[in-house]
């Protein structure tokens, strides 16, 4: 997995809450059997006028002007400003694979959906929750300073404004661990094989029927 | 000390490891996979050069992108050449690695969440895991069951472990009976209209109370599977009687004396009397009416003799504009008598409720009755072709048909539309899923989520109506 350690880039502020998975990549795309490419259908109902297609080229499609994104102004944009209970809904990891291939390091917001916050972090995406009246800053200061940039460090756990302002978020130790190093989950897990082979041996012992293999 | 909630036997009962930084490593007994979010994850094995840790605890079913028609031309009959590989490659992953796959032509395919349970393989005081939010459902068994996303598939393929972090403990008691025509759907719908649709976040959430334990294990099985649309990945029902009888006999459930010795575990899995709870929501059963969803998240939901809720009414900023852009994509009006609203479609099915009863249920409104000339079309969607079978024996096909519904083959369907079953453009739905999020059923397509009996009662009368009007 690519490292987090830092992260400088154009914030981009989508102003709705409940942002859902099926908005952030519509059922059509998860046809894929890769996990790269669905940068182009990030929020493919909002971005885009026409019904998207799997495997099509989107360069000549119709884009909705009002879309935050489609402003000239957010274009490079890779830190996402978001509203309450952003990526609710189903589990899909092509969510927060679909905002890195688009070019989205950190998603800033009051609160994030479960699954979809633990999914980030298995794809060097860092979700940041920081209290809403800071986020509604944040929004302010977006929408009138064109170019705005914030900075976020993994390691200090903070986000830094143009203006020098910085405000702590709080990181479980061991997913910020990974992250910064680029820890691949599965080989940490592995150091304990011995400790999952005797807990499934005492499971065994004790409930037998769980190891049945069926019909 | 206090005693211990469902979900701190649960999880106590499987800790591998206690890590110093507050992460912990969870056994898992059962992984269920299936076409959508499982490639990616067999291909992370294979470039790592990782076999699975333990065949036996996972099953595969293709169920997300199968056609709900042509079933006797198996893979051949999914047209679309995209949904085709994907499938195609769970055959392929699963026959590689050694996993028991029932494939599209198996007359025990279905969608996972009807299947587990169905086959025994949602056993009591297991840890179940998916790449699908809507493994929730399980939790109606007294298991630790909940969605997750691709890595941890590959992960829990790799190490039969997840690494989690304990979540708190929330009880949502339904009170006292409900009332007639009232079901499962229509408790879970009012229970995410009272927390929202982000009240369990960071929560496992036990539903109890005299209600809870009067309804069956479908019922119990559609409360639990919509934890999520609370925002709660896990939802669960602490076992009794009607848990232990629904498993018996099935061919993953244990016999013998082995049977013996897993009841006698099972009859343990409840909250302790003196358990503490972080938070405890409670819902009088009498209160709870037919409920139907005017929005586009499943906390937009009233009754049905209610209003579609006016903007100018709602204080908070920020959810008034949800509710204009809501009232927009759906096209309706502030104030509008729920009843006014007029379906192009009606599907019945998805992991929610596409069980017998469930079918049961709907077929015992359109009995003798036909449906609506201005609706499009009406799908019944079974969860299984065991589910499809059983209902054929009872002749609720027949009803289905003789009304004007479509009697398909089973998988998820319309509920998500990725094979060829959706909504068109601007189009209503009474929809028996879970999701009636923007685009969910097709591009532009405009969902209501209500009960089996509710969509089969907007199905004969082309609206929405309080289904015990037909019945009573």
């Amino acid at each position: 997995m690519r490292a987090f350690t830092q992260h400088q880039g154009i914030a981009a502020p989508m102003d709705r809450s409940n942002v859902d998975t099926d908005m952030i990549i519509p059922k059509q795309f998860l046809k894929s059997i890769k996990r790269t490419g669905f940068g182009p259908n990030l929020f493919d109902e909002l971005r885009y006028l026409d019904e998207g297609k799997p495997d099509q080229d989107c360069s000549g499609r119709p884009l909705n002007p009002d879309f935050i994104l489609n402003q000239a102004r957010y274009k490079n944009a890779s830190v996402l400003l978001a509203r309450d209970n952003f990526g609710c809904g189903s589990s899909r990891e092509h969510a927060p694979w679909a905002l890195d291939d688009y070019g989205f390091r950190v998603i800033i917001a009051p609160s994030f959906a479960d699954i979809f916050y633990n999914n980030c972090f298995k794809n060097g995406l860092l979700p940041i929750v920081l209290e809403e009246q800071i986020v509604e800053k944040l929004f302010q200061e977006t929408e009138s300073q064109e170019g705005y940039q914030l900075t976020v460090d993994l390691d200090s756990k903070t986000v830094t404004t143009p203006s020098g302002e910085s405000f702590g978020f709080e990181v479980d130790d061991f997913r910020r661990h990974c992250l910064l190093n680029g820890l691949d989950d599965i080989g940490v897990t592995l150091e304990d094989a011995e400790l999952i082979k005797s807990y499934e041996a005492k499971r065994r012992e004790s409930s037998p029927w769980l190891f049945n293999a069926g019909n | 000390m206090a005693g211990k909630t469902l979900y701190d036997k649960l999880w106590d009962d499987h800790l591998v490891k206690q890590r110093d930084d507050g992460s912990a490593l969870i056994y898992i007994d059962r992984q269920l996979l299936h076409e959508v979010t499982s490639p990616q994850a067999f291909e992370g094995l294979r470039l790592a050069g990782r076999k699975p840790w333990r065949l036996d605890a996972n099953l595969a079913t293709p169920d997300h992108n199968v056609p709900t028609t042509d079933r006797d031309k198996g893979i051949d009959g999914i047209v679309d050449p995209v949904s085709r590989t994907q499938v195609e490659t769970l055959d392929r992953n699963c026959d590689e690695f050694g996993i028991q796959e029932f494939k599209i032509k198996d007359q025990r395919q279905g969608i996972v969440h009807v299947i587990g349970p169905e086959q025994g393989a949602t056993l009591p005081g297991m840890t179940i895991v998916c790449g699908d939010s809507h493994t929730s459902t399980h939790g109606a068994f007294g298991t630790l069951a909940h969605g997750i996303g691709t890595s941890e598939v590959e992960h829990v393929l790799a190490t039969q472990c997840l690494v989690q972090k304990k979540m708190k403990n929330m009880l949502v008691k339904v009170n006292g009976q409900l009332g007639e025509g009232v079901t499962g759907k229509d408790v879970v719908l009012a229970i995410i209209g009272k927390i929202g649709t982000a009240g369990g976040t960071g929560y496992a959430i036990e539903f109890g109370g005299e209600a809870i334990r009067g309804l069956s294990m479908e019922a119990r099985m559609t409360i639990c599977n919509m934890s999520i649309e609370g925002g709660a990945r896990v939802g669960m029902v602490a076992v009794d009687d009607i848990t232990i009888d629904y498993v018996k006999g099935r061919p993953f459930a244990p016999s013998g004396d082995q049977w013996d010795a897993a009841v006698a575990y099972w009859r343990t899995l409840h909250s302790d009397d003196d358990a503490v709870f972080d938070k405890v929501v409670e819902l009088e059963g009498a209160d709870i009416k037919p409920q139907v969803t005017w929005g586009t998240s499943p906390e937009m939901v009233t009754s049905v003799d209610g209003r579609v809720p006016d903007p100018a009414e709602e204080a908070d900023p920020i959810k008034r504009e949800g509710i204009v852009r809501a009232l927009k994509y759906m096209g309706l009006e502030a104030n509008m008598p729920i009843t006014d609203i007029k379906l192009d479609r009606v599907f019945i099915g998805s992991c929610t409720n596409s069980r017998i009863e469930d079918l049961r249920e709907a077929a015992e409104v359109v009995k003798g009755r036909k449906v609506a000339s201005t609706l499009k079309q009406a799908l019944v969607v079974p969860g299984s072709g065991l589910v499809k079978a059983q209902a054929e024996a009872e002749g609720l096909d027949k009803i289905f048909v003789e009304a004007g519904l479509e009697w398909r083959d089973p998988g998820c369907s319309m509920c998500l539309a990725m094979n060829a079953d959706k909504l068109g453009q601007g189009e209503h739905c009474a929809s028996t899923s879970n999701r009636n999020f923007e685009g969910r059923q097709g591009f532009g397509g405009r969902t209501h989520l209500v009960s089996p009996a509710m969509a089969a009662a907007a199905a004969v009368t082309g609206h929405f109506v309080d289904v015990r009007e037909l019945t009573h």
